[in-house]
């Protein structure tokens, strides 16, 4: 009973969060825009780049046509949309600028807010997104090969895939309570997301070590392969494995999330105090 | 003469002010070579599933590369500080203390801001650039060389021209940090020869946000397979935007009220 009431409370607070963060997206309008000329122009570049590849060579790279790196490049165009967060900046500023204090004083764990605070931001970009990806379609004609079940299992592991890509990415915010320049961390780690998630290259096409090496870590969990699933590039088994992968990644971050949290809390007074 | 002048006093106070924060070079080299690791690997994954790109072979790829660090360098060296320092300025009145000064104001806030740790892309640019060279084992002859030098300055005459244009709009308008930020997050499609993208793109890329003038013609004339037209057409667009720039720099200091007004 006292649980439902909580989670109750809960959806309250989401619901309330959501209204004012939206009003607020809604006055960053133009900063959101610029954000999405990169996120739209990064994987395109490379959409172009792989298709003059596979042109070049006969029609096709790995399995993939110049239509199927289309198909490829325009849906994690849209899951990278679905699943990224700027946490790791937004916890700099916070922690740099002492603005954490106030999130410490509403008796909510401060996480909420930023859930909420990215699912009501992406609820305005993500229309024009599918716009402009819409649009690139026209142009470069991708082909998948759709199956139901693909397509079924595609939402749970889009679901998981935000959440295991917000819950390290929020664990690796929390470095800013320990380190002052964060900053070099946060390149250490888009550079390895470039590569292992499959945004430089489909990961098909890296040599062997390196599939295993992403496989292992979590950047594939968070978005190659929600993409890889959908245009129905992987087993069964594979995509069993990896909604288990994705799982496992969620549970293994919030449980440091737990303990870093209340580490980094402990820190941060002492600095403020 | 004077303007060389000028330029060294701003380098050695730049030089002065930064070596108090010596971490900042340790966190620039270890970002710097991480992107040019990043780089590196992108081309080495990409060649190792083609002989050339559009045309270019692994070897020109890496020239484009070097360029493609250097201007950045250029960019992040001189052009981006002086120009968020002049939106700033005019936002807040302190270009008063800038229009006061016995010099070519516009001279005065394109270099008066060096970040001089970015020499590192620049440095790193360059040494990619010799390494391409001589990896594609040709030596380059002076008709190349020459016109690679004149393109560069092309090149880095439009990119600080249409910056200029941007920040000078904030003579008008109370925020553009933002347009900025639209060329800096466009600069990463002059990785790659303008020539593989699709022409609607091309065209952004070349006219829009000059892009490709900073990057791609360059290597173009490096490599030798820049056209006299071509050539023709980055001088004129150098000049026609640099007089621009010019005169929106001019048209926007009439409008500027200073602090008090």
């Amino acid at each position: 009973m006292t649980a439902l009431r909580e989670l109750n409370a809960l959806m309250r607070l989401y619901a309330q969060q959501f209204r004012t963060t939206f009003a607020s997206m809604v006055q960053y309008r133009a900063s959101l825009f610029i954000w999405m000329i990169s996120q739209v122009l990064e994987p395109l570049v490379y959409l172009v780049v792989w298709s003059t590849v596979s042109n070049s060579s006969g029609g096709s790279v790995g399995g993939y046509t110049a239509r199927g790196f289309a198909a490829y490049y325009l849906t994690l165009m849209l899951v990278n949309q679905v699943t990224y967060t700027w946490i790791m900046w937004e916890y700099e500023y916070r922690v740099r600028q002492g603005f954490l204090s106030f999130a410490l004083l509403k008796p909510v764990h401060p996480i909420h807010s930023d859930i909420s605070d990215n699912l009501s931001s992406k609820i305005i970009t993500l229309p024009i997104l599918v716009f402009v990806a819409g649009s690139l379609a026209l142009i470069f004609r991708p082909t998948a090969e759709l199956t139901w079940w693909a397509v079924l299992a595609f939402i749970p592991s889009l679901t998981l895939a935000f959440l295991v890509r917000f819950l390290v990415e929020w664990s690796l915010a929390m470095a800013a309570f320990w380190i002052t320049r964060v900053n070099a961390i946060n390149q250490v780690y888009f550079t390895l997301m470039l590569f292992l998630a499959g945004r430089i290259a489909p990961l098909s096409l890296f040599p062997r070590w390196l599939q295993i090496t992403a496989d292992i870590l979590p950047f594939r969990w968070m978005l190659g392969f929600p993409v890889e699933l959908v245009l129905g590039r992987l087993t069964p088994t594979q995509v069993l494995i990896g909604l288990a992968a994705q799982a496992a990644w969620v549970i293994i971050s919030l449980v440091i999330i737990r303990v870093i949290w209340r580490a980094g809390v402990r820190v941060y007074s002492a600095v403020g105090a | 003469m004077n303007t060389i002048r000028l330029l060294f006093v701003f380098f050695r106070i730049s030089v002065l002010n930064e070596t108090a924060y010596r971490v900042n070079f340790f966190v620039q080299l270890f970002q710097s070579l991480l992107e040019l690791g990043t780089a590196l690997a992108g081309l080495a994954v990409i060649f190792s599933y083609t002989q050339t790109l559009g045309g270019w072979r692994s070897d020109e790829m890496l020239a484009l590369v070097g360029v493609y660090f250097l201007m950045g360098g250029i960019i992040s060296l001189v052009i981006q500080p002086g120009m968020s320092a002049l939106i700033d300025s005019v936002r807040d009145g302190t270009l008063d203390f800038t229009l006061t000064k016995p010099e070519d104001a516009q001279l005065l806030v394109s270099i008066q801001h060096i970040a001089i740790w970015s020499m590192l892309d620049l440095l790193m640019g360059a040494g990619v650039l010799v390494t391409a060279l001589i990896r594609l084992g040709k030596t380059v002859g002076f008709g190349e060389s020459a016109q690679f030098i004149c393109m560069l300055l092309a090149g880095g005459v439009i990119v600080y021209s249409f910056w200029l244009i941007l920040a000078s709009l904030s003579f008008w308008l109370v925020r553009v940090e933002n347009l900025l930020e639209i060329f800096q997050s466009m600069y990463q499609a002059g990785r790659w020869p303008v020539s593989i993208y699709p022409g609607w793109l091309r065209f952004a890329l070349s006219f829009i946000v000059p892009v490709a003038f900073a990057t791609t013609i360059p290597a173009e004339a490096l490599t030798g397979r820049l056209g006299f037209s071509m050539l023709l057409e980055a001088f004129g667009a150098a000049i026609l935007l640099s007089a621009a720039a010019r005169l929106i720099w001019r048209l926007g200091l009439r409008r500027y009220s200073g602090a008090s007004a």
